[in-house]
C-alpha cells in the first residue's frame, strides 16, 4: 500500500478562480481522505455565495471556515471574504482582521505560510490563475518545508499572471492543466 | 524541515511580558500571535524573538509598541453595516423601554464602533440616558479612541457605511475636517467612558444591556473565548443582548445553550436564563 504524501491541500486562485475551481473540484469525491482549503480574493462587501455555488456542483461537502473549526478529511474550506485564514497546531482553522497583505484579505500567502508552518513537508500547494502576485511567496515557503507545489500552467489560465509569478518563485512546481491537476488529486490518494 | 525553536521562544516570551508587565497574550491564537510577533522582531531589528524577550525586558519603549503589534487595530465605522442597521430597527425598540442603558465596546480599538453606537444612539434619541464604556488593553488604542481623530482619507468608507447602517443625516454633521484629519464631534464622547479592561484577567465591571465584541474572539485560542463569552454571560440580564463578528460563533463554546440567535445573519445573541 502507498501511503499517501499529503495530510493536507492547500489552493489560492484570483482572477477566473469560479471556473478554474468547477473544473478541478467535482472530481473530487465525497469522502476524499484529506481536508482542502481555498483561498480566492473576492470584493470584501459581497456576501460568500461561493461555498454554496460550488456546493450545487460537487460531491464533496463545501463549506466557509468558521473560526477554531476543526479540519475534517472530505472537506473543503474556503477563506471567508475579509478575513485572513490561518491553520493551529490543534489542526484547528482561526480567522484574522489583520491588514491586507498584497491587497488582499484573504491572502493566500498569509494562508499557505501558515499550512506550511504546521503540516510541514505533508502539505501540498496549488496556485491556479490570477491578477496580481499573491501564492508565490507562500508557496515557496511551502516548498522550502518540503512540501509538494502545483501551478496552473499560465498558458491555459484565464490570467497568467499569478502562475507566472509563482513559477518563477518555484521553478521546482509541476506546471499543470486544471485537468491534470484534478486527475492529480485523485491519484495520490489511491492506495 | 523548519525548525519548531521558534515555538518554544514564542511561549517563553508571552510566560515574561506577562509575569513582567501582566499582559497575558498566553491564550491567544498562536498561527496569528506568531505572525505578528515576527513582524514586530523585524521592526525592532531582533535576528530571533528571544533577543526580542531581551529588549522588550531590559528597555521600557519597547513594550507599548509591542503592543500594537499583538493587538490588532484594524477596523471601521459601522463595519457590517447590517449589523448597525440591524440594532436600529430591531434591538433599540427594546431597548428604548429601558429608563437607562449600558452598552459595552469590548476591545474597542481606536474606537471607530464607539462613535458608530454614539451616532446611531443619539439619532434614536437615546444618547443622554446611556453609558456607553469602551474597553480595550492598548493604552494607544483607548488614547486614539478618546481623541476621536481620523485619517479623512478612510471617512469615504465610514460615510458609505452610514449611509448602508441607515444613518439619518449626513455622516459629515458629527465631524470637522481639517489638516487631513476629521475630528468627531466632542460631546458624542459625553456619555463614553474609555477604560482599559482585559477579556483575559479582569472581572465584570456592571450590568449591561447590549455587549458588542466583533472580531476580538477570533484572536483567543477556545479556552480563553470561553472565559470571554463567560465574562459577556455574567454581565448581561435576562434578555441582555451580544453582538459578535460577522463571521465568530457561539456554537463551539460550553456557553452556547445560554445563549439564542436573537439575528442570525447579524451575529446578534440574546441571553436566556434558564429559571
Amino acid at each position: 500500500m502507498m501511503k499517501i504524501p499529503y495530510e493536507a491541500i492547500v489552493i489560492g486562485a484570483s482572477a477566473g478562480c469560479m471556473d478554474a475551481l468547477s473544473h478541478i473540484l467535482p472530481h473530487i469525491p465525497a469522502h476524499y481522505p484529506l481536508p482542502i482549503i481555498v483561498v480566492v480574493h473576492l470584493p470584501p462587501d459581497r456576501d460568500s455565495v461561493m461555498a454554496s455555488l460550488l456546493q450545487e456542483k460537487c460531491a464533496v461537502k463545501i463549506c466557509e471556515a468558521l473560526d477554531k473549526e476543526p479540519l475534517l478529511p472530505g472537506t473543503i474550506y474556503l477563506a471567508p471574504p475579509d478575513y485572513h485564514l490561518l491553520i493551529e497546531e490543534d489542526r484547528t482553522l482561526s480567522l484574522s482582521n489583520e491588514e491586507e497583505v498584497l491587497f488582499s484579505r484573504p491572502s493566500i500567502d498569509v494562508t499557505f505560510e501558515s499550512a506550511a508552518d504546521i503540516f510541514e513537508n505533508k502539505l501540498l500547494g496549488i496556485v491556479l490563475t490570477g491578477g496580481n502576485n499573491d501564492g508565490a511567496k507562500g508557496l515557496k515557503t511551502i516548498m522550502m518545508n518540503g512540501g509538494g507545489g502545483i501551478v496552473q500552467d499560465p498558458d491555459t489560465a484565464f490570467s497568467s499572471i499569478m502562475p507566472d509569478y509563482a513559477l518563477a518563485a518555484c521553478p521546482n512546481a509541476k506546471k499543470m492543466s486544471l485537468g491534470a491537476i484534478a486527475a492529480y488529486l485523485q491519484d495520490i490518494v489511491k492506495g | 524541515m523548519p525548525d519548531k525553536t521558534i515555538n518554544l521562544e514564542i511561549q517563553l516570551l508571552l510566560e515574561a511580558i506577562y509575569q513582567k508587565y501582566h499582559y497575558d497574550f498566553r491564550g491567544y491564537s498562536m498561527a496569528s500571535v506568531k505572525r505578528r510577533l515576527i513582524q514586530a522582531k523585524s521592526h525592532f531589528g531582533c535576528n530571533t524573538i528571544s533577543q526580542l524577550q531581551d529588549i522588550v525586558l531590559h528597555d521600557p519603549t519597547v513594550l507599548p509598541i509591542l503592543l500594537g503589534y499583538m493587538t490588532v487595530q484594524v477596523s471601521e465605522m459601522f463595519r457590517d453595516p447590517h449589523y448597525f442597521r440591524a440594532i436600529r430597527e430591531s434591538v433599540l425598540p427594546h431597548l428604548k423601554t429601558y429608563p437607562s442603558l449600558k452598552i459595552w465596546v469590548a476591545g474597542c480599538s481606536a474606537g471607530e464602533e464607539v462613535y458608530s453606537f454614539a451616532i446611531l444612539l443619539r439619532e434614536e434619541g437615546l444618547l443622554d440616558r446611556t453609558i456607553i464604556y469602551a474597553t480595550d488593553i492598548n493604552p494607544n488604542a483607548l488614547q486614539k479612541a478618546e481623541s476621536g481623530v481620523y485619517d479623512i482619507e478612510r471617512l469615504q468608507l465610514f460615510t458609505e457605511n452610514y449611509q448602508k447602517a441607515g444613518g439619518k443625516l449626513s455622516l459629515s454633521d458629527y465631524y470637522t475636517a481639517n489638516y487631513g484629519n476629521a475630528t468627531f464631534d466632542k460631546t458624542l464622547r459625553d456619555r463614553i467612558v474609555f477604560s482599559d479592561h482585559s477579556l483575559v484577567t479582569d472581572a465584570v465591571f456592571g450590568e449591561m444591556n447590549f455587549i458588542s465584541c466583533r472580531n476580538v474572539l477570533i484572536y483567543f485560542d477556545k479556552a480563553l473565548q470561553d472565559r470571554a463569552i463567560g465574562l459577556f454571560n455574567d454581565s448581561l440580564p435576562h434578555k441582555g443582548f451580544l453582538g459578535i463578528g460577522s463571521k465568530e460563533s457561539l456554537r463551539f463554546s460550553s456557553h452556547a445553550a445560554k445563549f439564542t440567535e436573537f439575528s442570525r445573519a447579524d451575529k446578534i445573541y440574546q441571553k436566556q436564563t434558564i429559571l
